[in-house]
């Protein structure tokens, strides 16, 4: 088994986490982006030895890959942290190559220059077994390193998974179920509902630290993708269709979430802030939803419905029974018939592939009940 | 449309004096500037009394050497306004941050980004790619045209004919507001019920038909018409390129063809393939196009690899390293190009084993291209490298490619792919190859070949300026998206929130500015090498001391390329001919047979311009009209049986033994 982690004081700040080692200067308002490097006895107790030939390497890679503020490098999610890690070391892996080739190619254009008399010049020579073997060979150790890299990182990283762990060496605690949240891409906002508190949010979402969050995500009609790139890596919100996404939050903060997949007019303003909070204060969204909230109810959602852009946040403390559900089977409006039961004869293989946690994006057909 | 018969509709469709956007000043600009440039051409044109010429000699020619010119003729306009959006997109996200929107309102900027990616795909690398390869592939085997001369004028009318329409969209109606690939849902009727997706659809549908056909055209012309002695394993590298790609468009245009086919349906017919509701699904959309998408860009990167493989052997004065090598790596990609699709939507939810099986397929690509590069490398070594204009973009190219291609590679592992798919990281990815690829090949290829197309070279400070700007402006413009794509930047965004971007913006768009004055330089390149042409002249019709073919005949070659057909016995065919103390025969001469020019190619994709015109606004007696005469025309075209002539012997003595002249 090939391990991705590169330890967990990386992610939150791989700058100052490298800095620490190999004694960088760091850039003053890295200090104010990572929290976690105001406690620099901590981040130097966290580095044996062994850690720090990896950091070495990663330096060469600084400030190239390690920016402070660059989210998709140092997020505050497990699962996007080990999706920075394997872009490291997969970039690490092809410079192996790459470095070479690059000056390889400057050495050779030098020394065999034209007015380079004194360089060999052999104008017939056209054929090596030994290079060609080097040539084919080198690229291939590469990729046979890199596939197995990839079937381990993807199966491991798949976001139809549920989580293994919380973060690096925190184990999921017995008893904890998931937070599920299902998502709804709509023309141009994002709606999402709690199932566990019966309300609903629209372009705020919000969750408590070291718990997993499972969401189910679906469209109204535009195809959108559902991305918090501090969190997790983005997955497809389709209509008619649900897909998945599993990731937990390790860190308090703000952050960033929007569409990453163009659906047309009002796809700029198809953002909304994802809180990462302390058990005590979701508690407190919570009810602070339920308190001010409305109602939503199925003419509120056909209003709702309605192509808008730029929304403001909004709050439903209640919300009409089985709503995502019918939203994911086209069936909002009385009278009109779910998906679900259209392609009744499917049902069964649905409900085999969900078990198998493992599938395309499940057509419409399937309610966990 | 409604029960009685109304008229105006029949006849003007959805046409209204609405559909113009007068609205707009930077359409209304643009449009009296091209407009004025338009007059000014043609008042030029008519001036010099050039349209019998142009129309005799060009537009109706079948001559493989002048479709080629007018397909890179094509390309380099189309350059310009893919270059004008380009530009329009990098100022836009250079000034809209915080309050400001910018100077795009979201409508017209959505129809910049999906024309900026259908031109620089369709009608600009294509066309340089298919242009190339018409010119040279025919000389480099020693053939006199292609195996179908007048389908070979006939495509390259039906690719100018999408590019036309893509044009008129500027200033009647609208663009497509999609995205290059044109995705449903939202292309769906219901979510686009304008014209720019009718635009879209038919401007590739009908420039496809052209690229499917030249691709049948060139696979028979490789296969049957090579000079004696050329077996496969002896063909110049470019042609092994030519031949793959070619093979690769046959089999992949179709499935672009019927996916746009079954788009029409949706939105003509109401029927329901990749709609949300009723059984349709948008994902089988984004399957089939990327079917067709990737093998696509091995279709413009493979000619190109072909180029560097020409130039590198023929400026290090080597033979080329590992051909046989290169030959397979080609073909390798040719297969594998069909087994990555994938790769392209990894976030649609795919199982895991799924995402890993393409992935990897993926990466395995990267092992014969790597083989190429590794095969140029030890081409220089040991050779004795001149640096000519076409060696600065051959090594410009080897060290921006391997980037790319890196790069490339790791958004090919899925859960990376996961956080950077769509982000501008991505964006900064493909232009890596295909501006450091197939942008910079095409040009050397220019440089390369240019003194064997007008027997005069390009002027080398020109083109070192070129070079120069193209290639600090391409790192200047696509680095810092590299940068903002790991900072979560997602792409085709108009305004942006966070003012921490706008460094990197404003740094891209620095980059842009240069490489728009390297394309200034590229065309300044050709009016002072044409006023200095005499200084410049090459009279040997081998000014590189090349290796292959086309070097043999004259600069610029003869209408019938050569007077006898050459005996190959090498892959550098003229290199040992050349070796061998070759003289060009001085008697023997024959009458040669040659087809002759037709004005059925312009007559039909003039008529399927205006029958695509039709269709796109409901305009449903003009479609039939157009689609009746467009029948008649090609009805007519298989009665015309004067098809061919013989150049008589004289003419054939004549202009071989001035050569002789002028060679002695």
């Amino acid at each position: 088994m090939i391990s991705l982690d590169l330890g967990k004081d990386y992610r939150f700040c791989r700058g100052a986490a490298i800095g620490q080692i190999v004694q960088f200067t760091l850039p003053v308002d890295c200090r104010k982006v990572c929290p976690r490097y105001q406690q620099p006895d901590r981040n130097v107790a966290m580095f044996k030895l062994t850690n720090l030939s990896k950091a070495l390497i990663i330096a060469a890679l600084v400030p190239a890959l390690s920016g402070c503020n660059w989210v998709v490098m140092s997020p505050s999610g497990d699962i996007a942290s080990q999706q920075a890690d394997l872009i490291i070391w997969a970039t690490i892996l092809m410079l192996i190559i790459v470095v070479p080739v690059i000056a390889l190619t400057f050495w050779f254009a030098w020394r065999y220059r034209a007015s380079n008399r004194d360089a060999k010049y052999s104008p017939d020579w056209d054929h090596s077994t030994h290079l060609e073997l080097v040539i084919w060979a080198a690229p291939l150790a590469i990729i046979i390193a890199l596939g197995a890299m990839t079937w381990v990182s993807t199966h491991q990283l798949d976001p139809y998974r549920p989580l293994s762990r919380l973060d690096e060496g925190k184990p999921i605690p017995e008893g904890v179920e998931p937070l599920v949240v299902e998502v709804v891409a709509m023309d141009w906002k994002w709606l999402f509902f709690y199932p566990e508190y019966d309300m609903a949010v629209v372009n705020e979402l919000a969750a408590p630290l070291d718990r997993p969050i499972k969401f189910k995500i679906t469209a109204t009609t535009m195809m959108n993708s559902f991305f918090i790139p501090a969190l997790a890596g983005q997955i497809y919100a389709m209509g008619g269709m649900e897909t998945k996404l599993h990731a937990v939050i390790n860190e308090v903060g703000v952050y960033d979430g929007f569409s990453a997949n163009y659906s047309g007019a009002g796809f700029n303003g198809m953002r909304f802030k994802f809180h990462g909070m302390e058990e005590a204060d979701f508690e407190q969204w919570v009810s602070k939803v339920k308190g001010e909230g409305d109602a939503l109810t199925r003419s509120v959602y056909k209003e709702l419905e309605k192509p808008s852009e730029r929304e403001p946040v909004r709050y439903y403390s209640t919300v009409m029974p089985d709503l995502y559900h019918k939203i994911l089977n086209r069936c909002v409006d009385p009278g009109t018939l779910c998906m679900e039961d259209m392609m009744s004869g499917h049902k069964h293989a649905a409900h085999k592939r969900e078990s198998k946690q493992e599938s395309m994006p499940a057509v419409a057909g399937h309610h966990e009940h | 449309m409604s029960d009685q018969l109304d008229l105006g509709k029949l006849i003007f469709g959805r046409l209204t004096w609405e559909s113009f956007p007068f609205h707009d000043p930077i359409i209304v600009a643009t449009f009296i500037m091209v407009a004025l440039g338009g007059i000014a051409l043609v008042v030029a044109v008519t001036r010099a009394g050039l349209w019998g010429y142009l129309w005799r000699e060009w537009f109706t020619s079948i001559d493989h050497k002048r479709i080629g010119v007018m397909y890179m003729i094509l390309g380099i306009v189309m350059l310009l306004r893919g270059f004008a959006d380009a530009i329009m997109m990098r100022i836009q996200q250079a000034i809209a941050f915080g309050d400001s929107m910018g100077y795009l309102p979201p409508d017209h900027y959505d129809q910049i980004f999906t024309a900026h990616g259908v031109i620089m795909i369709f009608f600009v690398a294509m066309p340089f790619v298919v242009g190339l390869m018409n010119y040279i592939v025919p000389l480099q085997i020693g053939a006199r045209d292609v195996a179908f001369p007048f389908l070979n004028n006939f495509s390259f009318w039906m690719t100018a004919s999408g590019a036309i329409l893509v044009m008129v969209s500027l200033f009647v109606g609208e663009f497509a507001k999609s995205g290059w690939l044109a995705y449903p849902p939202l292309t769906g009727i219901l979510q686009s019920p304008g014209v720019g997706v009718d635009y879209y659809i038919w401007a590739l549908q009908i420039a496809g038909v052209g690229t499917l056909l030249s691709g049948v055209n060139f696979v028979v012309t490789i296969v049957k018409m090579r000079a004696p002695g050329m077996t496969l394993m002896k063909m110049p590298v470019f042609v092994w390129t030519a031949l793959c790609t070619n093979i690769l468009i046959v089999a992949a245009f179709p499935i672009l063809t019927a996916v746009l086919g079954l788009l029409s349906l949706d939105r003509y017919l109401d029927m329901n393939f990749f709609t949300n509701d009723l059984g349709g699904n948008a994902m089988m959309y984004v399957n089939l196009i990327w079917i067709w998408g990737h093998p696509e860009v091995y279709i413009l990167i493979l000619p190109v690899f072909g180029v560097f493989s020409e130039i590198v052997a023929t400026y290090s004065g080597k033979r080329l390293f590992g051909y046989s090598s290169m030959v397979y790596a080609t073909v390798v990609i040719t297969i594998l190009s069909y087994l990555v699709w994938l790769h392209h939507f990894f976030t649609m939810g795919s199982g895991a084993t799924v995402n890993s099986f393409f992935g990897i397929t993926t990466m395995i690509i990267s092992i014969p291209t790597g083989a190429k590069v590794f095969n140029w490398l030890f081409t220089m070594y040991r050779g004795r490298i001149r640096f000519d204009v076409p060696m600065l973009w051959t090594v410009g190219f080897m060290v921006t490619f391997v980037i790319g291609g890196m790069t490339g590679v790791l958004l090919a592992v899925p859960p990376a792919d996961f956080v950077l798919h769509n982000s501008l990281f991505l964006i900064a990815h493909f232009h890596n190859v295909i501006i450091g690829g197939v942008v910079f090949g095409v040009f050397a290829a220019i440089t390369y070949w240019y003194p064997k197309v007008t027997g005069y070279k390009i002027d080398e400070f020109w083109g070192k300026l070129t070079f120069w700007f193209w290639l600090i402006g391409f790192y200047l413009a696509f680095m810092p998206l590299y940068v903002l794509g790991l900072m979560g930047v997602t792409r085709r965004m108009s305004q942006f929130d966070d003012p921490s971007l706008q460094i990197w913006f404003q740094i891209a768009l620095v980059g842009a500015i240069l490489i728009g004055i390297g394309i200034i330089c590229f065309l300044l390149q050709f009016y002072v090498s044409y006023k200095k042409r005499d200084q410049l002249r090459d009279e040997t019709g081998d000014p590189w001391d090349g290796r292959t073919l086309e070097w043999s005949t004259t600069s610029p070659p003869p209408q019938y390329n050569f007077a006898f057909t050459p005996r190959v016995h090498d892959n550098d065919a003229w290199w040992q001919m050349k070796a061998n103390g070759y003289q060009h025969p001085k008697s023997g001469f024959e009458p040669i047979h040659m087809p002759k020019n037709t004005a059925a190619g312009v007559v039909i994709a003039g008529i399927s311009t205006v029958l695509g015109f039709a269709l796109i606004w409901h305009m449903w007696l003009l479609a039939g009209v157009s689609f009746a005469g467009l029948l008649g025309a090609i009805i007519v075209h298989t009665f015309n049986y004067k098809r061919d002539y013989y150049i008589p012997v004289e003419e054939v003595e004549k202009v071989e033994l001035q050569r002789g002249e002028v060679i002695a």
